[in-house]
């Protein structure tokens, strides 16, 4: 059972507010979900390797090079910032 | 006079034949749209013309004598978690409101360049969070079929906008069932690719190692068409593969294929309606002369709870990025004088109740003291799950089952996050082993239903050959 602490705290680390009526509801969904997920300890799987990506290759290399991009993508995606001067995207001072 | 239910194939023919222009084949579905779509909501935004000066393009090329691709002049619906430059992209969020898509996806430039033309971008589930289509930021789709129910999420505005003939075909894109189960509510063709055969490049990210995009079409014949069109390796996406790393096996003719049918799928009996419908099929396939042979996958009670591990882990990931600070709506600009505020402040009004109740489920499976007793074990089981998959094709050529648990549900019905979850009870399994899988639609009458075919990797072909079979008998 997951505990309204818990739950609070992991809203913290995922950066999202919740209100106390938000608190309970999650609290009791997410007990009901972990509780579902609970049949995976049945299994014994202290000698199996873990699946990250069901694809069959690793280490996809390429040259260490930079390729130059639209200057016009570049604006378009810096414009996209919600808040921006002179080209730069603008945030809250963080010291 | 436009016919009505054009299929790829059949417009392209119109097109070459000069029954009908480029231009008059993309207006009449423009008009179509606007005066029906009030009553589905398939379309988040339209481009109608960006998409006419396209189609005039197609046109010109036409009456130079010029051979066209057969997507040339085509128009296609696009779910919108999938980027078309300088159009909208919100992935069905508030949070993307506003956020203008600076480049295009690589499926979407692969379409282009055979001439396709984009007419708009389709609702969906938030971020593709959903299976009915009802978590949407903005309005729900319904299900052309029965305005009353659901058409399946979360490529619900994709799969409405097939069946309610808004467009020749679409793509969608499958974590855990979004393409087949809503192409199974509304009686059409959805196909989930091999993990890797087509790029994500372009995807707005749910759970990465999962996400794929595929076709939802009328036919077989289309949705080949435009896997063709849209696979391939891509430099853009590092988990994207060149189908020929695998040798393909030496192909039986369709009529030597068997069959395999796991048992654990129907443990616990399926609904009248869905048993039945499974029987029929089966039925026609030994008829044909198929063999039919019931085989295990051990695991399989697994698949949903270690999906709903993964997939939540990946999110809280992937949906780090919506801060408020490089895109879509934010606290910014506000009276706030932290940082962490804007974030805050941010993410609680503009992110929806699903993601953020996948975020926060995953960032508790990743955390300190709890990695290992859900994330870690969580892909443990994936592996056990992929190997019940790699035994069963030593066995069998393609495995059949049930699409989806139920016939679409009304609008409404199923409030409980969890009860929402096991409609892709059949679904899953196939994503966390990365396999391909086809639902095709089977029943002529009442709700529609769709089955469930899955292949060996690479072996889509495989899934045309056998739902063009289906599609005759």
């Amino acid at each position: 059972m997951i505990s309204r602490e818990e739950v609070r705290h992991i809203a913290n680390l995922a950066r999202i507010k919740l209100t106390p009526k938000e608190e309970r509801k999650f609290q009791k969904e997410l007990a009901s979900i972990l509780d579902y997920v609970e049949k995976l300890k049945k299994l014994d799987v202290s000698k199996i390797e873990p699946t990250t990506h069901a694809v069959w290759v690793e280490n996809v290399l390429r040259k260490d090079q930079s390729f130059p991009a639209d200057p016009k993508v570049r604006e378009k995606m810096v414009e996209m910032a919600p808040d921006q001067e002179q080209g730069w995207i603008k945030t809250k001072a963080i010291l | 006079m436009i016919p009505s239910n054009l299929t790829i194939a059949r417009a392209h023919q119109g097109l070459i034949k000069k029954e009908f222009s480029a231009v008059e084949l993309c207006q009449a579905f423009l008009d179509k749209i606007k005066k029906e779509d009030k009553k589905i909501g398939a379309f988040l935004t339209l481009n109608e013309n960006q998409a006419l000066l396209e189609a005039r393009k197609i046109d010109d090329l036409i009456s130079q004598k010029r051979e066209i691709p057969i997507l040339a002049g085509i128009p296609l619906a696009i779910k919108d978690n999938i980027l078309v430059k300088d159009l909208r992209a919100t992935a069905g969020s508030r949070i993307l409101e506003n956020y203008i898509a600076p480049y295009s996806a690589t499926v979407i430039k692969k379409l282009k360049s055979q001439g396709a033309i984009i007419l708009g971008k389709t609702n969906l589930d938030e971020f593709a969070m959903g299976s009915s289509g009802e978590n949407s930021g903005f309005f729900k789709t319904k299900n052309p079929r029965d305005l009353s129910r659901v058409p399946g999420g979360s490529s619900s505005g994709s799969a409405a906008a097939v069946t309610a003939d808004f467009c020749c075909a679409a793509l969608g894109s499958d974590t855990g069932g979004s393409i087949r189960l809503p192409a199974s509510f509304c009686g059409i063709v959805g196909l989930k690719p091999t993990y890797g055969a087509v790029s994500r490049y372009g995807l707005i990210a749910m759970a990465s190692s999962l996400d794929q995009i595929g076709p939802l079409s009328k036919t077989v014949e289309d949705s080949e068409i435009l896997f063709g069109a849209i696979s391939g390796k891509d430099p853009q996406d590092s988990t994207s593969l060149d189908p020929k790393i695998f040798k393909p096996p030496k192909e039986k003719k369709p009529e030597a294929f068997k069959i395999g049918l796991p048992k654990e799928y129907f443990i616990g009996g399926l609904k009248k309606e869905i048993k039945e419908i499974l029987d029929f099929t089966i039925k026609k396939l030994k008829d044909f002369g198929l063999k039919i042979e019931e085989i295990s996958l051990p695991h399989t009670e697994y698949a949903l709870p270690t999906y709903y591990i993964i997939v939540p882990s990946e999110v809280s990931a992937n949906l780090a990025r919506y801060d408020g600070i490089k895109y879509g709506r934010s606290k910014v600009k506000e009276k706030i004088k932290n940082l962490i505020e804007v974030y805050f402040k941010t993410r609680q009004q503009y992110l929806g109740e699903e993601p953020r109740r996948r975020i926060l489920l995953g960032s508790f499976a990743l955390s300190s003291g709890y990695y290992e007793a859900y994330y870690l074990r969580a892909q443990k089981v994936r592996t056990l799950i992929g190997k019940d998959f790699e035994r069963a094709f030593k066995k069998v050529d393609l495995i059949l089952t049930p699409t989806s648990p139920t016939p679409a549900f009304k609008i409404g019905e199923k409030q409980d996050p969890l009860a929402m979850y096991l409609s892709d009870i059949f679904l899953v399994a196939v994503n966390l082993a990365g396999l391909p899988a086809i639902s095709l639609p089977v029943s002529k009458e009442g709700l529609p239903i769709g089955v469930q075919f899955i292949a060996p990797p690479f072996l889509e072909s495989r899934l045309f050959k056998i739902g063009k079979i289906l599609e005759k008998i």
